[in-house]
């Protein structure tokens, strides 16, 4: 069976954001850019399922610009086989990226897509769901745990009251949710090695989908900053601002 | 215009996130609901005022609320509706985008204000940035996050309910089993009173110590990502950017350090207390109320002050 894993460069999770002074958007030159942590698990669980000889091959791919290339050898590095890099403008929207990946599909035809549950640029949180859909697929979202057996995925889902288990047929679509795995670190000897792994490029236009954003970005605003307020020195003393003066007990 | 709202719902209890999104919906035009499975609580959704029409789906096969039929439901009742809403809760973000591709929408998630009919506010980047949409799209999809509108009342309204006939199961996913943490607790999103604990808290067995307090207070329970992911309580207790939004009035953060993914899912509480031992702690810098020192000492003497 072969796995298809999508992965997003985007902002380093560890950097503070900062929007654009023209209220344009979050500026991203000269900003550390590295993949999606959420694409760092699901390019693991798909690495491990190889590991285990569940998975025949992984394939990674990325839609965006050409630097999208760094994120793609990253994954290659963790144990991805190959690589496509579908050039479009950078972070295209959920619905043309599962409408990319449906065209991939054809052209791969892989029995599992495993995705991260969410880019932690845009927080959108569906192109997982968008792609099932579109392939008239069973989806296995927000996944704390994934096992394939008999023709099916069985996926534990984290839920908001706790988890949820679901049986889905293959081929599927699974979103990685941050506990399914702790993604390892490439090793130098891998890194090297995924510089002689093969990259596939091509245009979004060329597998024929329509990339028209269908949202445009009226602004961007920081959002009000909560003022810092004081430091007390006991625990008396809490109790009686928060009685007296904030009034919430 | 009106709004078809997938109020969602657990153990036979509305959503609250879902009641807000119903607030969300009545800000555009009418609002009809659509319940899944349980007769009980499509009753329940009758009562809610401003729903004009409950449309109850049956079916045994919509029971556990699953992605790949609800969605198809959705998308076979679209036509009639200018908005498909949900709350942002994990129902919500699973169908909502499934539905929205199968309609060839680009779905707005996480909506945390609503300027027009077209327009729309939404954090981005953890909260660090709100970004105001507009859809191009003819049908709107959106989720609203709870805490960023009020709940619609339960009780007033009694609109009549209508039986929808299924649509076609993709017969792709089966549900299995589900395993809720049976707590006595209000729920996490939508608490008065949060009492949350981080990698300060140590171990799941001292992570007990902040039950007593929370009783005291008829607090909800939540955790950082760091407790959760050290074991200390389950993953649904995690509040921030990939766990739950809370805005209660009041949250405690014992042990928090105040990651940015933190601070994300709970900045917009009205007010923050934090307990640290490490005075240089992000935390503080959006906390009303600080106090510098081992929680192990605080949190019982706070316990113990409130008697």
């Amino acid at each position: 069976m072969k796995i298809v894993v999508p992965v997003k460069r985007v902002v380093d999770y560890n950097i503070k954001p900062r929007v654009k002074a023209d209220g344009s958007g979050v500026e991203t030159t000269g900003v550390k850019m590295s993949m999606n942590p959420f694409d760092e698990i699901a390019v693991e669980e798909a690495v491990r399922l190889k590991e285990k000889g569940v998975a025949s091959e992984v394939v990674v791919v990325s839609i965006g610009v050409q630097q999208a290339q760094d994120t793609l050898r990253t994954a290659m590095a963790m144990g991805a086989d190959r690589a496509i890099l579908v050039l479009s403008e950078e972070s295209p929207e959920p619905l043309a990226v599962a409408k990319v990946l449906k065209a991939i599909n054809e052209k791969e035809q892989p029995g599992l897509f495993i995705l991260g549950k969410q880019a932690i640029d845009d927080d959108m949180n569906a192109t997982g769901q968008m792609l099932a859909g579109l392939l008239g697929w069973g989806q296995g979202t927000f996944a704390g745990k994934v096992e394939v057996a008999d023709g099916r995925v069985k996926v534990s889902r984290e839920i908001d009251g706790g988890t949820e288990d679901v049986s889905l047929a293959l081929p599927a679509v699974v979103t990685a949710d941050l506990r399914l795995n702790e993604p390892r670190y490439a090793s130098l000897p891998n890194i090297m090695k995924a510089r002689k792994k093969p990259t596939e490029t091509l245009k979004a236009e060329d597998l024929g989908v329509d990339m028209t954003r269908r949202l445009t970005v009226v602004s961007v605003a920081e959002p009000e900053q909560r003022q810092a307020g004081v430091k007390v020195g006991s625990v008396g003393e809490l109790v009686e601002k928060l009685r007296n003066e904030a009034k919430v007990i | 215009m009106t709004a078809l709202v997938l109020l969602d719902h657990e153990e036979g209890r509305i959503r609250k996130s879902a009641l807000s999104a119903v607030t969300a919906a009545s800000q555009l035009g009418d609002v009809h609901v659509l319940v899944a499975g349980d007769a009980a609580v499509a009753q329940a959704a009758a009562a809610i005022p401003g729903v004009t029409k409950v449309l109850h789906a049956a079916d045994a096969q919509y029971a556990h609320e699953l992605a790949e039929p609800l969605a198809a439901l959705i998308v076979s009742l679209a036509g009639g509706y200018d908005q498909i809403i949900a709350a942002a809760s994990a129902v919500g973000k699973n169908v909502l985008p499934r539905a929205a591709a199968l309609l060839d929408v680009q779905p707005i998630p996480e909506v945390v204000s609503i300027v027009d009919a077209e327009t729309f506010v939404r954090p981005i980047y953890a909260g660090n940035a709100l970004a105001t949409v507009r859809s191009f799209d003819a049908k709107k999809v959106l989720t609203v996050r709870g805490s960023a509108f009020d709940a619609a009342p339960a009780e007033g309204g009694s609109a009549p309910i209508e039986t929808v006939a299924p649509a076609t199961n993709p017969n792709v996913s089966e549900f299995v089993a589900v395993y809720l943490s049976d707590s006595e607790r209000p729920e996490l999103e939508s608490a008065r009173v949060v009492v949350s604990g981080g990698r300060g808290l140590q171990s799941e067995e001292k992570f007990h110590v902040l039950e007593p307090l929370a009783d005291k207070l008829g607090a909800a329970i939540g955790a950082s990502r760091a407790a959760v992911d050290s074991g200390f309580v389950p993953n649904e207790f995690q509040v921030g950017q990939t766990g739950k939004i809370v805005a209660p009035e009041l949250y405690l953060a014992f042990g928090i350090s105040g990651a940015i993914q933190h601070l994300a899912g709970m900045k917009d509480s009205r007010v923050i207390v934090a307990v640290n031992k490490d005075p240089e702690a992000p935390i503080f810098q959006v906390a009303d109320y600080g106090i510098v020192g081992d929680l192990f000492e605080i949190v019982p003497a706070l316990t113990e002050a409130l008697n």
